[in-house]
């Protein structure tokens, strides 16, 4: 569920409409409870949760882990790949306290110019407090630095395909070529303005979130056309190619 | 690989230490040439990734006849009030200062393929090993009758961003409730095949979010159809409801003349009067590439699929829309995309890079209305004697307004995208 959007009448109404047919399939897949109740922090999160993971054995995804978020001086957690923006916003001593992350949630990109979070923001201020209120409940669980466990989250019919890749070594200077077409949108510098940063991805994460292209689970057009060619060696290769960034 | 690429670099160091103790007229020749005419998303591309890739390897110039650059992509959100001109205005110095490119500012006037050499308009001549020409299009104003430069600043193409651009803008906004517009549409093959109807759209939008609803927009195409025609019929019916009338050949019967002063244009079916004309005539290749003999007898010029490399000379490669790509539009993304296979091909042939099979992408987003926007994206490869489209998709008439958001969204991360590709 993406959080409730201000705008013209129009776009709302669009928007209910999609939510109503996405609460009648989802009542045929029986998880319906969680969509009930729209503005809990928990639903909430589920923006969040496309790239960050909160709880006990959270691990980093494309976003920081976020286990432990209130308190944490920002860009600091080891293992994660911040941009410069973020690293130097805790330099200067950004605290994620409750005012903090009110602040940023609202506007992200305004609140820190050149972070790699690709979300535009949460207008409701309400629905701010609901999700910061539910972060602070859940961050007091005690950080999670188990990066074994990356891979075992991870489910769905593209499991098995890329277990498979994963085993191949990837081909640096194949995926650097092929990286090409992917640095069009997805920015060189880690910077995202609109459009998700890879740029030090982590391989496990890359590989699964291209087969959830090839195999629909994800339905971005754009990216389905891009990764519905590549071959195995191919995938490995770009996996290994952007883990290896690192942010600018 | 930063590691790899820093032990290379040292060998390189190693390579130009012995190089200063040279005589300086070898010294000029220890680095390989590449040279670029035009700054735009194929030529910057291309000259970013050789700097890049070749760690210093390649000397790198790049040639632009402007000291500044208005990309096309996103003029009509300009025009439409969504982007300042400003925002989609950029330069080169950061290619300079980061990548050691040398830019020069003049218009490159001529190619000598045998001497391998180009002049530019100040008599100047710039060396080269290999060329890589992007000049992009030129306005064959002579393709609508009574049309011509002089005619375009009264009645703009702007199909060329920047002076044209800005012009148009005013005009559009100057228009009062009731004010009609007159576009003349491209004939076949064209820069950006959806943008003249993007640009409807924009205009469109202009004029109803000030409530001008009695001014009406007709579009004169000699094209049967055109890009994504479903999906801005949709758009136009939805957002601007008896403001748009496009009309075929099979309509208006054949363009048989524009007075620009008088603000008409005649076709077989009727005469035409708008306060604001946008006149888009046919199109060609840059001169330069014409008059170096790099083009066919349509005006564009063919190259070798699998690297971009013109059919008429080995040292000489074309990309963007002044190359016959094959099923590849004329598009920013399709020239940046080629700029890349052009690269590592002359990266190939100049220091023994490893060339990899060629596989180029598309994609184009249109803004019809405030946060409706659609998209369409092609895979290409070389295939039978030309670039071939592998797999294609398009947005589809009827979908949500939450997915349309989003693709505009997605259009705003690709604009930022590509232009820090090109620009660095």
């Amino acid at each position: 569920m993406r959080p409730r959007q201000p705008g013209r009448r129009s776009v709302m109404a669009g928007g209910r409409r999609s939510r109503a047919l996405l609460v009648i399939a989802l009542l045929f897949t029986c998880v319906s409870g969680a969509l009930a109740e729209d503005d809990t922090g928990e639903a909430l999160f589920k923006a969040c949760a496309t790239c960050h993971e909160i709880g006990e054995g959270a691990k980093h995804k494309v976003g920081p882990h976020l286990d432990g978020i209130v308190g944490r001086t920002a860009g600091t957690i080891d293992g994660f790949r911040f941009s410069e923006a973020m690293r130097k916003a805790g330099e200067k001593g950004l605290r994620w306290d409750a005012a903090a992350l009110n602040a940023y949630l609202q506007k992200p990109r305004e609140y820190i110019p050149g972070n790699r979070m690709s979300y535009r923001g949460m207008a409701d201020a309400a629905q701010r407090g609901q999700l910061i209120e539910w972060l602070l409940a859940r961050s007091a669980a005690s950080p999670s630095q188990d990066v074994t466990r990356q891979v075992a989250n991870l489910s769905g019919p593209s499991r098995s395909f890329a277990d498979e890749v994963l085993k191949l070594e990837g081909d640096r200077e194949l995926g650097e070529y092929l990286a090409g077409d992917c640095v069009t949108c997805h920015q060189q510098s880690g910077r995202a303005d609109g459009i998700p940063s890879i740029v030090g991805v982590p391989r496990d994460y890359f590989v699964n979130a291209i087969f959830a292209y090839k195999t629909n689970v994800r339905n971005n057009e754009v990216m389905k056309l891009r990764v519905g060619n590549l071959t195995n060696e191919e995938i490995a290769a770009l996996a290994a190619y952007f883990e290896s960034l690192e942010p600018d | 690989m930063r590691n790899f690429n820093r032990r290379q670099f040292g060998l390189l160091l190693g390579a130009s230490a012995m190089a200063l103790s040279m005589p300086a007229y070898l010294r000029a020749q220890t680095k390989p040439r590449v040279v670029i005419i035009g700054g735009g998303a194929g030529g910057a591309t291309a000259a970013r990734y050789i700097a890049k890739d070749s760690e210093g390897a390649i000397d790198v110039t790049l040639i632009d006849a402007s000291d500044q650059f208005t990309t096309c992509f996103f003029s009509n959100l300009y025009l439409g009030g969504f982007r300042t001109i400003e925002s989609i205005t950029h330069d080169w110095s950061r290619l300079e200062a980061n990548n050691g490119i040398k830019k020069i500012t003049g218009m490159a006037k001529a190619i000598d393929p045998s001497a391998k050499m180009v002049t530019m308009a100040d008599g100047s001549t710039v060396p080269y090993d290999r060329l890589i020409v992007s000049p992009g299009i030129d306005i064959k104003y002579d393709s609508v009758p009574g049309y011509s430069a002089e005619a375009a600043e009264i009645a703009p193409h702007a199909w060329k961003a920047g002076p044209q651009t800005i012009l148009l803008k005013s005009k559009l906004d100057a228009l009062t409730d009731g004010q009609n517009i007159v576009m003349v549409a491209p004939p076949n093959p064209y820069r950006c095949p959806p943008g003249p109807y993007e640009r409807i759209s924009m205009m469109a939008h202009v004029l109803k979010s000030k409530g001008f609803t009695n001014s009406k927009i007709f579009v004169l195409d000699p094209k049967d159809k055109f890009s994504k025609q479903g999906l801005f019929a949709e758009g136009w019916e939805n957002h601007y409801p008896g403001m748009v009338e496009w009309m075929g050949p099979d309509v208006h019967g054949g363009i048989k003349s524009v007075d620009v002063a008088a603000g008409k244009v005649e076709t077989d079916l009727d005469t035409f009067e708008g306060a604001l004309l946008n006149i888009i005539p046919a199109q060609q290749a840059g001169q330069i590439a014409l008059d170096a003999g790099l083009a066919d007898d349509k005006g564009f010029c063919p190259i070798d699929p699998a690297s971009m490399r013109s059919a008429k000379d080995e040292a000489i490669f074309v990309i963007g829309d002044a190359s016959i790509a094959g099923d590849m539009p004329k598009s920013g993304f399709s020239a940046n995309s080629q700029a890349k296979i052009a690269a590592m091909n002359i990266r190939g042939d100049l220091t023994g890079a490893k060339v990899f099979p060629a596989k180029y992408s598309n994609t184009c987003w249109s803004l019809i209305a405030t946060d409706d926007n659609v998209k369409v994206g092609g895979a290409y490869e070389p295939k039978d004697g030309k670039i071939t489209a592998v797999s294609n998709f398009v947005s589809q008439t009827g979908e949500d307004a939450a997915m349309r958001k989003a693709n505009f969204e997605e259009s705003l991360g690709w604009y930022a995208g590509i232009t820090s590709d090109m620009f660095g």
